[in-house]
């Protein structure tokens, strides 16, 4: 066999599994990488769910960098991947360039809208979840102070600040809330080292409960308040277990079953808008055996009210990205 | 008193450094529970196996040509510019600037007016470091890299407030207007039924490069200034014998280094990306170090050269995007070719012209 009928073979075996692999979905995840136990991950593990439940298989891919969002997204679209799955707000420029190109290929992106008749986007109302965290981060401090670590300085994490802010003023209108961002790029989201200095900081100034809304960054904000011991509180995916007994409650974004719904939706995913709020349980707060022993009967009533009264429409907590203002915070 | 023919010089000592670099990432791979030969198959199918890929080799290519020619201009006049990541940087602001405030009446004009001005702002970031090195001695590697920083610090800033779209999470600016759209190999090369190059990247800016090549061979080797720029390299006590004047030397050639690191930005941030987000230059400037040595300097070697880089960037693409590899491997391996071919060149260097010698002297 000469070296160039190898080549052949081997490029025609390459043809085939690439083949097999069509009309599988596609995940696409942002740069904070799949393993940031966040946002990420949370979407990491719906994509498992998914294949674990079905036996299928899915592409995925962690980009390097900005340049490869649109290459990413054109070579699954290409291989006949279909829904092609994208977390995070990054990817709406590149989408809404590729979307018109692959009319046949279903999208679905989580945190931004693209408006395209083949798109899914799912957006969460991440202030209501905050709001009840807010509320039982007020009511756990003994000092009368609490805090917020946001990753990178954008609308979307001042909406979470914002949310949290007004439910901590709901149960206690003395109460001092510090919001600190960790910085104004990418870098951002995996800097646990700047999130436990900000951590420090906000102890030093009396904070004894901290919420963190920063991806990978918020494994340094955890781990500092544990040991501080003061609580904290996760993000995104359920952090409750990465120092049990320390971490209050882990606000809940379900970027899992996002992604799970639209693999298991496959190729008839339905397109449009898609908000994910505490009615239908998008959002919410992690209640399990690591937390239980900390978060009182009080602190479940109160933010369970809260819910339901979220889910009648009779509260209704204010947006920050709506007019980008907060009536409980200033930045 | 070359030891060496030429030919192995230029062509033999690149090719065993990226065979050897090749060895040790298959090593890798395989410790991963990966086929090495599918990962190379891959390589070479995603970045030559059709229009679509070559269209993006061809993009990074483009790139890595201008920060390749733009070190080597430099080098010439031995000044090691490592600046060209900021230089770029710089460019793309004066591309962004040019391409959103200007109302450009066609792309024709556009390109002339965005090169200008890419060309002014990566010049007139090399300009301090050059000044400082000229006229007090400043080492032109520690500030050059301090610039680098420079650059992405006055980005991210301008980025996070005067030239973002107000109430967007993306640090970028506005799309650019449809008049400065530069045209892309699909548009240039598809007629009719075929469309070649689909939606892939590749620019007119490539020939923009090539133009660039020639432009740098002929100043380096045919004219009065390339020959002052070449003397200065050579020493510095001749060149100052000979009437030349090292600091003019000096600001001379990083101001033309600057200006072609500069000059990148038309390809990613005008021709491809249209707006400037934050992590446009991506690593293409400290790319161009490896190209401009493995290159030797020559522009036709850095055209080579940085196609073969293009090739690498484009292939490690597709391996993250077919084999679950961690992205950080991708790196590795990248880094690995770097080193091979960029600082480890006496390690092939040295026995090979320890054999040529030998057999030199077993011929007479």
């Amino acid at each position: 066999m000469t070296l160039m009928q190898k080549f052949l073979g081997a490029s025609a075996a390459l043809a085939l599994t690439a083949g097999t692999a069509a009309a599988d979905p596609a995940i696409l995840f942002d740069l904070g990488g799949k393993f940031d136990k966040s946002f990420n991950e949370s979407a990491y593990n719906g994509a498992e769910r998914w294949a674990a439940e079905t036996g299928g298989s899915y592409a995925e891919v962690e980009i390097q960098s900005d340049a490869q969002r649109e290459q990413a997204i054109r070579r699954f679209a290409e291989s006949g991947a279909n829904p092609i799955v994208m977390a995070g707000f990054s990817w709406a420029t590149p989408l809404a360039e590729v979307a018109a190109d692959y009319p046949d290929t279903k999208f679905a992106i989580i945190d931004m809208v693209v408006d395209a008749p083949n798109v899914r986007s799912v957006v969460f109302n991440e202030h209501e979840g905050s709001y009840l965290v807010g509320m039982m981060a007020a009511m756990a401090s003994e000092t009368g102070t609490v805090s917020f670590v946001g990753g990178m300085d954008i609308p979307l994490i001042r909406k979470f600040a914002c949310g949290f802010a007004q439910g901590a003023a709901a149960v206690n209108p003395d109460i001092t809330v510090i919001a600190n961002m960790t910085g104004t790029t990418p870098a951002a989201w995996n800097d646990p080292v700047k999130g436990s200095e900000l951590t420090l900081a906000q102890i030093s100034q009396g904070s004894d409960v901290v919420f963190a809304a920063a991806g990978g960054t918020g494994v340094g904000v955890l781990q500092t308040a544990a040991d501080e011991d003061i609580l904290s509180i996760g993000v995104d995916a359920n952090q409750n277990y990465l120092h049990p007994g320390e971490v209050l409650t882990s606000m809940l974004k379900r970027v899992d079953n996002a992604v799970y719904d639209a693999m298991t939706a496959g190729a008839d995913l339905e397109t449009g808008f898609n908000v994910m709020s505490v009615a239908n349980r998008g959002v919410g707060f992690a209640m399990d055996a690591n937390n239980e022993p900390i978060v009182s009967y009080d602190m479940l009533e109160a933010a369970y009210g809260a819910a339901a009264d979220m889910a009648s429409g009779e509260l209704s907590v204010h947006d920050y990205t709506s007019d980008e203002s907060c009536p409980a915070l200033d930045f | 008193m070359d030891v060496m023919p030429k030919w192995a010089d230029v062509i033999l000592i690149p090719l065993i450094s990226i065979l050897l670099a090749a060895i040790l990432s298959a090593f890798l791979l395989l410790s991963m529970g990966q086929n090495p030969w599918d990962a190379i198959v891959m390589m070479v199918e995603g970045s030559f196996g059709s229009s679509y890929s070559w269209g993006y080799t061809l993009y990074y290519t483009t790139n890595f040509i201008f920060t390749g020619l733009a070190v080597s201009v430099a080098f010439h006049a031995r000044l090691f510019n490592i600046g060209g990541e900021g230089q770029a940087v710089l460019g793309g602001l004066g591309v962004a600037l040019a391409c959103l405030y200007v109302p450009w009446p066609h792309w024709t004009v556009a390109v002339l007016g965005s090169a200008t001005a890419a060309a002014l702002f990566g010049a007139a970031w090399a300009f301090i470091p050059a000044i400082l090195q000229a006229k007090r001695g400043s080492h032109i590697v520690i500030t050059t890299i301090m610039f680098n920083f420079i650059a992405a610090g006055l980005l991210n800033y301008l980025l996070n407030g005067p030239i973002k779209v107000p109430g967007s999470m993306e640090l970028a600016t506005a799309k650019f207007p449809e008049p400065t759209h530069l045209p892309t190999f699909e548009e240039l090369f598809s007629f009719g039924e075929t469309s070649l190059f689909r939606a892939a990247p590749a620019n007119v800016t490539f020939f923009i490069a090539i133009a660039a090549c020639f432009a740098v061979w002929w100043l380096i080797w045919h004219t009065r200034l390339g020959y002052e720029i070449r003397s200065l390299g050579h020493s510095e006590t001749a060149a100052k014998y000979a009437g030349i004047s090292p600091t003019k030397i000096i600001m001379v050639a990083m101001l033309i280094s600057g200006a072609l690191a500069g000059m990148m930005a038309i390809n990613n941030v005008q021709g491809e990306a249209e707006r400037l987000v934050l992590d446009n230059v991506a690593g293409a400037g400290f790319i161009g170090i490896a190209v401009a040595l493995m290159g030797r300097n020559h522009p036709f070697g850095i055209l080579l050269a940085a196609l073969l880089f293009g090739f690498l960037y484009q292939g490690g693409g597709e391996i993250a995007l077919w084999m679950s590899i961690p992205s950080e491997m991708i790196e590795v391996i990248q880094a690995l070719i770097i080193l091979f071919t960029g600082a480890l060149d006496q390690l092939v260097r040295m026995p090979l012209e320890r054999l040529f010698l030998s057999l030199r002297r077993a011929k007479t």
